[in-house]
């Protein structure tokens, strides 16, 4: 199991980066964290021309809270910064109970936001979580930089939104709102596995604690991260019954349609989504419930 | 003779070098000018092997040769049987054992069809793209009871079936007493066991001495001896031309054993061919196929009972998936066939079983070698009868106990060892005494009703087995006081963490009144030791450690001899201890052991007649027939009853493997043995597709239970010594690993109560997607 | 196609290493067969097992999952450089030979430098905290229960070797 070869360049700024990856496109990959592409390098799966190491960039390694109300996260950003940073995993707690959730302590020293966020594996954690929090991905080209929406990033499996000229290169998502609540769970056959299904919910409430916003988002039941906000929806307005949130979860089992795989039927996939959804939903209340 | 360190947890001696990263493991072997190998393996299951061609492989810079099937000539043969089957009658054997490299079929993804040889493991994975292979896809044939349809396509077309073997034995009458049992119950058992996959894979360096004509390979057998004598066969050199080292070995657990690997046949013929020390060292994925694996097995078993659960006979019926080829014979079918049987009585026994060809890995003995197969299916029956009878799943195992004035007991059948299947000793109801208390059994009976109530879903369960171990034919040792007063030791079985340079020095230790760390252990050596069989079947502490007392013995006497002829005393006035031989009350008046050595040998004067110089000795053991351990597991488990996600809360084993050579080392067996147990039970499957492809041979989907599934295990023992060995040692390898399967899904049905709700659980592995449908299955039903 | 060569200089338990590799080669390997430090062992080169941890910069990282050019400039410490010059054994060792937390040793070195740096960040760590750092590195032998107590033991060492 060792890699084909490969052509080595390692960037020396962030427009460094950008010009190569204009001049090899597809044939070039840029080497973040590697803790996905090293493993598909070693299978043989992967083959790239060229690999475009752009760890050290300190244009892509900022990870603070912006004025306005939100997080930035550079793309370099590791696991384990944010995992360190009090202040990021009080401003989005959805963080805190995701990372733990990402394989082991010694892949997350070296993954980064922006690696994970670019693999676009749709049983991962930070794609349901970037999707459930709103958050906007800002990517660069030589040609230009745009900003999208992290629902329309995820455009199939291991498929972003990103053209063969462009790089991620930062993340930014709201300050949790005040009277919310967040949570995210998910089952995976041992801790540090991929999702058999996975599911980040932030729940936001009224004075009369009826729901004002309700953000729901699913991963390892579709080939992206499943935002199921609109089955959630029912519970604007309302205040979160049992009965209302089983029936949001029924209608995000019949949103969705898993594939299965080696661990997990479809059908459990689909049953744990609605185990979970239900789940999350109800200690995301309990959570606003606590902070208020 | 003082029993200072035999019994105790003496710290071990091999520590200090695997603490600090000095042990030589086999990919640690660096030699000059070596090359490297990597195998092309087959994509597909089944395939006439239409043409090979590697001509662009061997353009490529940096590759120095590529070998197929058609470069060997005469060397291209099939593989020895390594384990001939035992002396049942009317037994069916049908041999087909593997080949270096396929030649015209390809039987198992997985197969090697050529060899790379180059300047690195990097260039040689490159060179293995540029081999055109031609194949035609043939039918794979992977499910076992499928593969025995008439039309279904032969694995080896000579032989015109895909029955590997067929078996049948019995014990009493069956037919007669179960027309007078009270109860019948017959059901279907699936039971499926992954593979070993130790944290080291497997390796070979051979480094062919042209001047010399030797050569000498480093190997990450389990069975040094055994790969050397098969190798000077194949190779056309006499033994003492061959040397075989097992370096320290990262983890075996049963498939570091084959007579030969095709990796093991190719690397040596490369070097003889080359002239070049070579190295193969097998990556993950590569053991995922090509390290041999076990798997399912299918029983149609009943039993049959009298109204207070007592056991009249057992029927059993059972498909063994072999793979591809047999070359390890029946052990591991045959084991199921007989530990099925357990600690129990079954007065009658009636069991068949069909041994089938599959295109898949190869099926060797894997840590309980089909063991657990059969202790699932008797234990799984109890519990059935436990709940038709009304019974408590703990005393129905009571009443079927085999008393402790019934030893030896006598199952009858022939076991692995080829000998008729007898318990040497074994007092069985105290084991399930004290295991039932540990685990707080009755309170928790008492509490259940109560956690249900507070919505968790707690059970438990308890699991016996009786395991054979320490089977012949024999090992040896070679014990020797050195002028320095160190005492070495070699024997011929490998070790791969087992503890043997501790609990063979404890028991030299005592018998040479040294300290245990004055006395260096080499395994695995066949310059250092000629003769043996290796290290499987819960059998080193056993056949080796008493080879070892029986040479350290025949050393202490020759060392009382020679001092007391010094000293002109006669030898029970003479005591061994602290490194030398005194005078008992004259501490005074004393010889150094190492200078009895040396006197052993001396530059004048006669070594009288009948005796031999040096203080050394070499002796060999072999017992009548394998000794039996015994044991109970216990567990009190949670499950979530939406996701069928699994927590352990209490785990007890309690176990009597005779005398113990060295408890803390004991303890690691079983923690280890119980880890895997998990494993198979609950995580650990081989997911092929109907074309024969692994769907998860990664460790990211085969999953290797972590710090995190494995619950802390609370142990305790009893002692029944064997009588079939003067240190009275059963094996406990294998032991913590046996009855996992069984005693889950004996938890998880009480924790859900699934009984109540017509579900049972008649297979293993089980995961919680599994038990969403059986549960979603049972529930419509 | 040229090999496409770097040169790497690194240092590792404070020795300084300069070579020139291939850039396609992993840090595993380059620390195995080309500094001869073999004491860091392979297990899957997938990033799974842990038997190849090692501390880069102090953080514990899976070396398969590395290339040795990405180490160019940044110090490696290895299982070889745990144990004092004089043969000492590290509290961590030592406490793993007192409770039997190692079988065949091979996965013994990346669990140890794994455990070392998460000893050294949380220095009074729960059991449940000590699994939940140790499960990223596999063993299949031990069951790991000897591992954990023996980490909760060197724990209770090394705090009381701080001053």
């Amino acid at each position: 199991m060792k890699p084909a070869p490969f052509k080595y360049i390692k960037a020396s700024s962030v427009a460094h980066a950008l010009s190569l990856k204009a001049e090899y496109g597809d044939d070039g990959r840029f080497l973040a964290g590697g803790q996905s592409l090293i493993p598909a390098l070693n299978f043989r799966l992967a083959r790239p021309a060229v690999l475009i190491d752009i760890n050290g960039l300190a244009e892509l390694e900022a990870c603070d809270c912006l004025e306005g109300g939100r997080l930035r996260l550079g793309a370099l950003t590791r696991y384990r910064t944010l995992e360190r940073n009090g202040d990021l995993l009080r401003a989005c707690p959805l963080f805190a109970d995701a990372l733990p959730h990402i394989a082991h302590p010694q892949i997350r020293n070296r993954g980064t936001v922006g690696g994970n966020l670019s693999h676009a594996d749709p049983a991962s954690e930070l794609p349901a979580v970037t999707v459930a929090m709103r958050a906007r991905m800002r990517v660069k080209s030589e040609a230009g930089e745009r900003e999208l929406d992290a629902a329309d990033f995820f455009v199939g499996l291991l498929t972003t939104d990103l053209r063969p000229d462009e790089m991620l290169i930062d993340v930014t998502l709201p300050v949790q709102k005040p009277r919310s609540g967040g949570c995210f769970l998910e089952v995976a056959r041992r801790r540090g596995d991929f999702a058999l299904a996975g599911c980040a919910a932030v729940i936001t409430l009224d004075d009369g604690s009826r729901c004002t916003d309700v953000r729901l988002a699913l991963c390892g039941v579709g080939e992206t991260p499943v935002d199921a906000s609109g089955a959630a929806a029912a519970l604007i307005g309302e205040k979160g019954s049992d009965k209302l949130i089983d029936a949001v979860a029924t209608d995000v089992q019949r949103g969705i349609a898993p594939a299965g795989n080696v661990h997990a039927s479809p059908d459990y996939q689909r049953h744990l989504a609605g185990v979970l959804s239900a789940r999350a939903l109800r200690k995301a209340l309990q959570r606003v419930a606590h902070a208020a | 003779m003082t029993t200072r360190f035999f019994g105790a947890a003496v710290k071990r001696n091999e520590d200090k070098k695997l603490l600090t990263g000095q042990a030589l493991f086999i990919d640690d072997v660096e030699l000059p000018g070596m090359l490297h190998a990597a195998f092309l393996r087959s994509q597909v299951a089944h395939a006439r092997v239409k043409g090979i061609d590697p001509s662009k492989a061997l353009k490529r810079d940096g590759v120095i040769a590529v070998y197929t099937a058609a470069d060997l000539g005469a060397y291209w043969q099939s593989g020895p049987l390594l384990v001939p089957p035992p002396p049942v009658p009317g037994l069916v054997f049908n041999l087909r054992t593997h080949v270096p490299l396929a030649r015209d079929t390809v039987r198992y993804a997985g197969e090697p069809l050529a060899i790379v040889v180059a300047e690195s493991r990097y260039i040689a994975e490159d060179a293995l793209d540029d081999i055109a292979v031609d194949l035609e896809i043939l039918p794979a044939v992977v499910d076992l009871e499928k593969a025995l349809d008439k039309d279904a396509i032969p694995v080896h077309g000579d032989l015109g079936t895909n029955i590997a073997a067929h078996v049948h034995q019995t014990k009493g009458n069956y037919r007669s007493v179960a027309a007078q049992a009270d109860l019948i119950l017959k059901r279907r058992f699936r039971y499926e066991h992954g593979m070993s996959s130790p944290i080291e894979t497997r390796g070979i360096v051979a480094q062919w001495n042209a001047r010399a004509q030797h050569m000498t390979v480093w190997d990450t057998t389990q069975a040094p001896v055994f790969v050397r004598n098969g190798l000077a066969g194949a190779l056309g050199l006499g033994e003492r031309q061959v040397r075989v080292i097992a370096p320290f070995v990262g983890g075996g657990f049963g498939p570091k054993i084959m007579m030969l690997y095709p990796e093991e046949a190719m690397l040596p013929w490369i070097s003889m061919r080359l002239n070049r020390p070579v190295k193969w060292i097998e990556d993950r994925f590569e053991h995922f196929v090509a390290t041999t694996h076990e798997r399912g097995q299918i029983h149609d078993a009943e039993i049959a009972l009298t109204r207070d659960g007592r056991i009249l006979g057992v029927k059993d019926v059972f498909l063994h998936d072999n793979g591809a080829y047999n070359p390890y014979g029946l052990t591991v079918p045959i084991n199921s066939q007989c530990t099925l049987l357990g600690p129990y009585v079954i007065p009658a026994y009636d069991s068949t079983f069909t041994s089938v060809f599959t295109n898949l890995p190869i099926v060797t003995p894997y840590r309980g070698a089909g063991r657990q197969h059969g202790v699932f299916v008797i234990e799984r029956l109890l519990d059935l009868a436990a709940h038709e009878l009304d019974i408590d799943p703990a005393e129905i195992r009571r009443r079927n106990l085999i008393p402790s004035d019934a030893f030896p007991y006598r199952n009858e059948i022939i076991y692995q060892d080829f000998q008729p299947l007898e318990y040497d000793s074994g007092n069985y109801e105290p084991v399930l005494d004290k295991a039932l208390e540990a685990i707080g059994y009755a309170d928790f009976v008492a509490e259940q009703p109560r956690l249900r109530a507070q919505g968790r879903y707690v059970g438990i369960g308890v699991a016996c087995y009786v395991e054979g171990t320490g089977i012949g034919p024999y090992e040896g040792a070679k014990v020797r006081v050195q002028a320095n007063g160190k005492v070495s030791v070699a024997t011929g079985i490998g070790t791969q963490g087992q503890g043997h340079f501790t609990s063979f020095a404890q028991i030299v230790a005592d018998q040479l009144g040294v300290d245990v760390t004055d006395v260096e252990i080499v395994t695995g050596d066949t310059d250092q030791f000629y003769w043996g069989a290796g290290t499987f079947a819960s059998r080193g502490a056993v056949v080796a450690g008493n080879a070892v007392n029986e040479a350290s013995r025949a050393v202490r006497k020759k060392a009382l001899k020679l001092a007391s002829d010094a000293f002109e005393c006669a030898e029970e006035d003479l005591v061994l201890a602290d490194g030398k031989v005194s005078i008992i009350g004259i501490p005074e008046k004393f010889i150094r052991l190492g200078e009895l050595a040396q006197r052993a040998n001396p530059m004048r004067g006669a070594v009288k007649p009948g005796t031999e110089p040096g203080l050394e000795s070499t002796q060999y053991f072999g017992p009548p027939s394998g000794s039996t351990a015994n044991g109970v597991h216990a567990a009190i488990i949670e499950m979530d009853p939406l996701t069928f996600e699994l927590k352990i809360l209490k785990y007890v084993v309690v176990h009597d493997c005779g005398t113990v050579i060295n408890p803390m080392i004991l303890a690691g067996q079983i923690h280890g043995g119980v880890a895997q147990g998990i494993g198979n039970a609950f995580y650990e499957k081989l997911s092929f597709d109907e074309h024969g492809q692994l769907l998860n041979a990664s460790l990211a989907d085969y999953l290797l239970p972590t710090a995190l599934e494995v619950p802390r295990m609370q142990l305790d023992h009893t002692t029944t010594p064997s009588p079939l060995n003067p240190l009275g040692i059963k094996g406990a390898g294998e032991a913590g690993a046996i009855p996992v399967g069984p005693l889950f899904a004996q938890a998880i049905e009480n924790a859900l109560g699934l009984k109540q709700n017509g579900v049972e659980l008649l297979e293993i592995p089980l995961s919680p997607s599994r038990l969403f449908e059986l549960i979603r299955k049972g529930s419509k039903a | 196609m040229q090999p496409d060569r770097h040169e790497v200089q690194v240092s590792v338990n404070g020795s300084a290493y300069r070579r020139e590799v291939e850039s396609r080669m992993l840090l595993s390997d380059f620390l195995r067969h080309e500094l001869l430090l073999a004491g860091t062992h392979v297990g899957c080169e997938h990033g799974v097992c842990g038997a190849c941890t090692v501390l880069l910069d102090g953080e514990p990282i899976r070396s398969c999952l590395m290339l040795a050019v990405q180490a160019n400039g940044h110090e490696l410490s290895t299982i070889e450089g745990l144990a004092q010059d004089t043969g000492e054994l590290h509290p961590i060792q030592q406490a793993m030979h007192a409770h039997h937390g190692l079988q065949c040793g091979y996965c013994t070195p990346g669990i140890l430098m794994t455990m070392m740096a998460f000893l050294r960040e949380n220095p009074a760590p729960s059991e449940q905290e000590v699994r939940e750092a140790l499960s990223g590195n596999l063993c299949r032998c031990t069951g790991y229960q000897n591992i954990v107590d023996a980490m909760l033991v060197a724990a209770k060492a090394m705090r009381a070797s701080v001053p």
